[in-house]
């Protein structure tokens, strides 16, 4: 990042992954590891005081706690999987849902600041939970050879063409679905939390450290849009935990759906 | 970093053309909305992961 012809100026090193790769605190145990463990407590305290003396005529925390629960319920798991069978996964759906959220916002949170999941092996550790429970449930319910019917030849398709299609759907239902679905989730934490870096801390090289007085108004720019970035992020952290659990809630509906 | 600007060229088509047709379909049947708002969400996840995924090869490669 230097000016070509101009040695004097201070090195800008521009932030990049090895920018998240932070010290053990302890004995290995590193700062995302103490965040998700956190997160899953704060999901459940929650949950449990908002449900623990549960009245008829509900408290705020109480009508609160029903609030994100009916979010969930009826927004997602009702709409996806179908009002026949969909209660039995709607507690996955719920503590999947917040843990996300929860983990995301850390990123937001000052001094905690940094978001578990733009470590890739969380998502990908969420994704294999999703990717067990939708199988599963598919195989319960349709037995081994009728799933993988059910998942790779669609309805309505005959002739040749299948040689074609039944290969494609299997890869893309079976073998692509958990990578994309962890890696959405990791890349947009990833690179939001990056763009973040690199504006407050250009900002900061411009304004105090670049040795140039008409660079200063440039950095201040730089903050604004780190700021304006950070609203930008409200709202994708939320949307990446509410499209995760969609289409957990959506592959779900898809592996007990009959044969279409 | 030039060929991950050029790979987020499809997606963003992409993301802008759901979202004109999920604001089309709320322009012309506001009760749809709830229906249309999962599909239009979806339909952006789907088209995001292949931005996603260009990022993801930007930092492996």
């Amino acid at each position: 990042m230097t000016i070509a012809g101009r040695t004097d100026l201070a090195e800008f090193h521009s932030p990049g992954p090895a920018d998240f790769d932070l010290p053990a605190i302890v004995a290995g145990i590193t700062k995302p590891m103490v965040l998700y463990v956190l997160a899953a407590l704060v999901v459940f305290v929650f949950f449990y005081a908002a449900s623990r003396r549960a009245a008829v005529v509900p408290g705020r925390l109480q009508f609160a706690g029903e609030l994100a629960y009916n979010f969930v319920r009826n927004g997602i798991a009702r709409d996806s999987i179908g009002s026949a069978d969909y209660m039995r996964f709607v507690p996955y759906l719920t503590a999947l849902f917040f843990l996300i959220v929860v983990n995301n916002y850390w990123g937001l949170v000052p001094l905690l600041q940094f978001p578990t999941f733009s470590h890739v092996g969380y998502a990908y550790g969420l994704a294999l939970l999703t990717w067990l429970l939708y199988n599963g449930v598919g195989i319960a319910k349709h037995g081994f050879g009728g799933y993988l019917k059910l998942q790779s030849v669609p309805g309505g398709v005959k002739g040749p063409v299948l040689l074609l299609i039944v290969p494609l759907e299997f890869i893309s239902n079976i073998l692509v679905r958990p990578v994309t679905l962890a890696l959405r989730l990791f890349a947009n934490m990833f690179a939001g939390h990056l763009l973040l870096l690199l504006f407050t801390l250009g900002g900061t090289y411009l304004v105090f450290d670049s040795g140039n007085a008409a660079y200063i108004p440039v950095g201040v720019i730089a903050w604004v849009l780190a700021i304006a970035v950070g609203f930008l992020e409200v709202l994708v952290m939320f949307l990446q935990a509410y499209v995760f659990t969609l289409l957990t809630a959506q592959y779900v509906g898809g592996a007990l759906a009959d044969e279409h | 970093m030039v060929g991950y600007g050029l790979a987020a060229i499809g997606p963003g088509v992409g993301i802008g053309l759901i979202f004109a047709a999920y604001i089309n379909g709320v322009a012309r049947q506001p009760e749809a909305q709830s229906r249309l708002q999962t599909i239009a969400i979806l339909g952006f996840a789907l088209a995001e992961a292949l931005a996603i995924i260009g990022i993801a090869l930007a930092f492996v490669l």
